[in-house]
């Protein structure tokens, strides 16, 4: 501290000037680098605190996917008879459910990382980019274990010769940093307009429902006509969600392409998310 | 020269008043359209300096306005008005929680807040994760928590419950882990406010001496926002008053405390001639309240004082009282003692007179005020108002020693000596 001193008193230079107004680029990146620990305390603290006081643990994040699995096998495709493009149903629908509850868990959270907060930021100061990124890693270990679900019934229907995964499947990480990229991104976006204007939450709650059925979870975009498909493939997820399938189930119609169409939106999103939560976290405690 | 730790140039905050729902989008869309045709924000003009007693013109208030100051390094600096003065503004302002309307602070160095301890606890873990938790969020990297966390432990005192769920902790525990936490972070300059309420005597000492510790032993700024004026005189060099949302001084802390007092209520008289100007709401209407001296023309401490209330009941059958609380402006209190003014629900509707004595001798030179409470069954608050009037007893000159002698009390005692 004794040599901080000197060196400020050498320099006679501030070393932070708080200012009403501040560029829309003044993103201090290097702050929240500095703030890692804190990211990894949130997530730590999440991981301990979500079960305590529950029977059965970790088996919840089982309950979710399996029950849903087998609504969707009889629903969708029993009663409704929508195609899986010839991989067996359960495998099918549950690709879709655990990427998508990655995906809507995040933006869900991140959305609301204002009003949730509220507490801790008007007491301290931190960079508020640090608690989306936790609720997005906080995330994966939800998205892991029901990970870990899925390729246990891939490796069922392989033995059983009714799958083959390819090489697709190595591509598993980077799918999973675009979809966090995305949900962290509309996530920004969304939580900084509900600061001022609390009629987003409500049209977050809704849209997040029929934006499901804008992504191929419960059918293959193979299954759709010409139009149709051209609309379902500007969605970024659509990208991601058939790459998956391809990967590990062999089936879709699905090219490097739509991928590197997606990582181009999506990092559009992320950049536009993370300067506008930028500008609206130094002035929103007056708002919320 | 010594160094400047902290600079604050013509700094403002403007908040808006009442609810914040329909006509914002309106606003934001005029502001919108002042700014794209280069104009000024139209809204930032018809804010009033902060008195929230009166009624206002407009929706929009200034917290605080134009201040300026400069804070040197080492110093540590008591930050004093009354409610509503902006001291809770200007530390929000100052630990980056919001940002300013107009005006900057410069900074040289780390600021660390204790706007509120114990900021991010999480009832179910244990007070080990949470001073990791805790210690990160107010900023600490887990290496330095890891190297203070025996000096944390050992300062809170809650050795034997460090692997304990925080929400099996006592209140006292838990506050004081929070304190622990965060008077240990490394930082150039500290912003404490009013946490020192907190914990018991002992603890509250042990507080006090880690501030003192940290502005004078480690040569660290300290800013120190607090009603008590004895802890702010004690523990501050330098002081800063704010008043309506304006630096009123800035001085010594003994001088910054002496002008708060007597910015004090010492109207010793109120009354008014109609139940229509009473101050008082829909239960009670307060006519007249005095404190007069009961011997001679001035309060002193051998004067006595007589203390008359005069006031409306709108209630009747109910068991009303009227409790006098007498504090000094440092904010000890003094008494609390209450009348019962009717026990058999039997009030009536109507004036009431109730009188007493404080007999002479018994009261100190100083500065005091009264708060006043109503109640129904001594239970229920009907009515309270607090500063109605205050008053200062003036110093007595007994033998050689002209000086105010400490205490709150001086009584004339019966010295027995062989």
């Amino acid at each position: 501290m004794i040599e901080l001193d000197k060196k400020y008193t050498e320099e006679n230079e501030w070393t932070e000037v708080i200012e009403p107004q501040s560029s829309l680029l003044s993103l201090n990146l290097k702050e929240v680098w500095r703030y890692r620990d804190l990211l990894l305390l949130l997530v730590k603290r999440d991981f301990v605190t979500y079960f305590k006081q529950t029977v059965l643990g970790p088996i919840w994040f089982f309950v979710n996917p399996i029950f849903t699995t087998v609504m969707y096998t009889f629903v969708f495709g029993n009663l409704a008879g929508l195609s899986t493009d010839g991989a067996p149903q359960v495998a099918f629908y549950l690709s879709g459910i655990v990427l998508w509850n990655y995906f809507s868990n995040s933006l869900n959270q991140t959305a609301g990382v204002f009003t949730t907060n509220a507490n801790i930021f008007g007491k301290v100061y931190f960079p508020r980019l640090i608690m989306p990124l936790a609720v997005v890693t906080s995330n994966l270990m939800q998205f892991g274990v029901q990970f870990l679900l899925f390729i246990g019934v891939v490796i069922f229907y392989t033995l059983s010769g009714d799958l083959m995964p390819n090489a697709w499947v190595l591509m598993t990480p980077f799918l999973i940093i675009l979809m966090a990229g995305f949900a962290l991104g509309l996530g920004m976006i969304f939580s900084s307009m509900t600061t001022k204007y609390k009629d987003m939450t409500m049209l977050l709650s809704f849209g997040i429902q029929l934006f499901m059925y804008a992504t191929p979870i419960i059918y293959p975009v193979s299954a759709m006509n010409e139009r149709l498909r051209d609309i379902i493939l500007l969605n970024p997820l659509t990208a991601i969600v058939e790459c998956f399938r391809y990967g590990y189930l062999g089936v879709g119609n699905f090219n490097g392409d739509m991928l590197i169409y997606s990582t181009i939106v999506i990092a559009i999103l992320l950049i536009i998310g993370t300067l506008v939560f930028n500008k609206v976290q130094k002035g929103f405690m007056d708002t919320i | 020269m010594k160094n400047i730790a902290l600079e604050v140039e013509s700094l403002s905050k403007q908040y808006r008043l009442g609810q914040v729902g329909t006509g914002t989008l309106s606003h934001d869309l005029n502001r919108w359209w002042h700014k794209i045709r280069g104009k000024e924000d139209p809204y930032l003009k018809i804010g009033e300096s902060n008195d929230r007693t009166k009624k206002g013109d407009s929706d929009y208030v200034w917290a605080l306005k134009d201040v300026n100051f400069k804070i040197e390094q080492g110093d540590a600096v008591g930050i004093i008005g009354r409610n509503g003065a902006g001291k809770s503004t200007l530390l929000k302002l100052l630990s980056k929680v919001t940002k300013p309307t107009t005006g900057n602070i410069k900074v040289k160095g780390r600021i660390a807040s204790l706007l509120e301890v114990g900021t991010g606890f999480h009832p179910e873990m244990t007070g080990r994760e949470n001073i990791f938790l805790n210690g990160a969020i107010l900023g600490m990297t887990r290496r330095e928590i890891k190297r203070k966390f025996d000096e944390i432990v050992d300062f809170a005192g809650v050795e034997r419950y460090i692997d304990t769920p925080v929400k099996r902790y006592s209140s006292g525990m838990y506050v004081r882990l929070a304190f622990a936490v965060a008077a240990h972070l490394e930082s150039e300059i500290l912003i404490v406010d009013e946490v020192l309420a907190v914990g018991d005597a002992e603890f509250q000492k042990k507080c006090l001496g880690k501030m003192g510790d940290v502005s004078k032993g480690e040569g660290r700024t300290v800013l120190f926002v607090s009603h008590n004026m004895a802890s702010v005189k004690e523990l501050c060099n330098s002081g800063i008053l704010l008043q309506n949302g304006q630096l009123a001084f800035q001085g010594t802390a003994l001088e910054a405390v002496s002008l708060y007092q007597k910015g004090a209520n010492t109207n010793n008289h109120y009354e008014v001639s109609s139940i229509e100007e009473a101050v008082g709401n829909d239960n009670i209407k307060i006519l007249h309240f005095s404190a007069e001296p009961l011997n001679g023309d001035f309060l002193t401490i051998s004067s006595g004082i007589k203390v008359t209330l005069k006031f409306y009941n709108n209630k009747p059958n109910i068991n009303l009282d009227a409790t006098f609380e007498l504090r000094t402006t440092e904010e000890v209190p003094v008494f609390h003692t209450g009348a019962l003014i009717s026990t058999n629900k039997d009030s009536r509707q109507g004036m009431y007179d109730v009188s007493f004595e404080i007999p002479p001798n018994l009261l100190n030179a100083g500065s005091y005020y009264f708060k006043l409470i109503f109640g129904e069954d001594q239970r229920y608050a009907l009515y309270h108002k607090d500063g109605l009037i205050g008053f200062e007893i003036e110093n007595e000159i007994l033998g050689s020693n002209s000086n105010v002698l400490p205490g709150v009390i001086r009584p004339d005692l019966k010295f027995n000596i062989i």
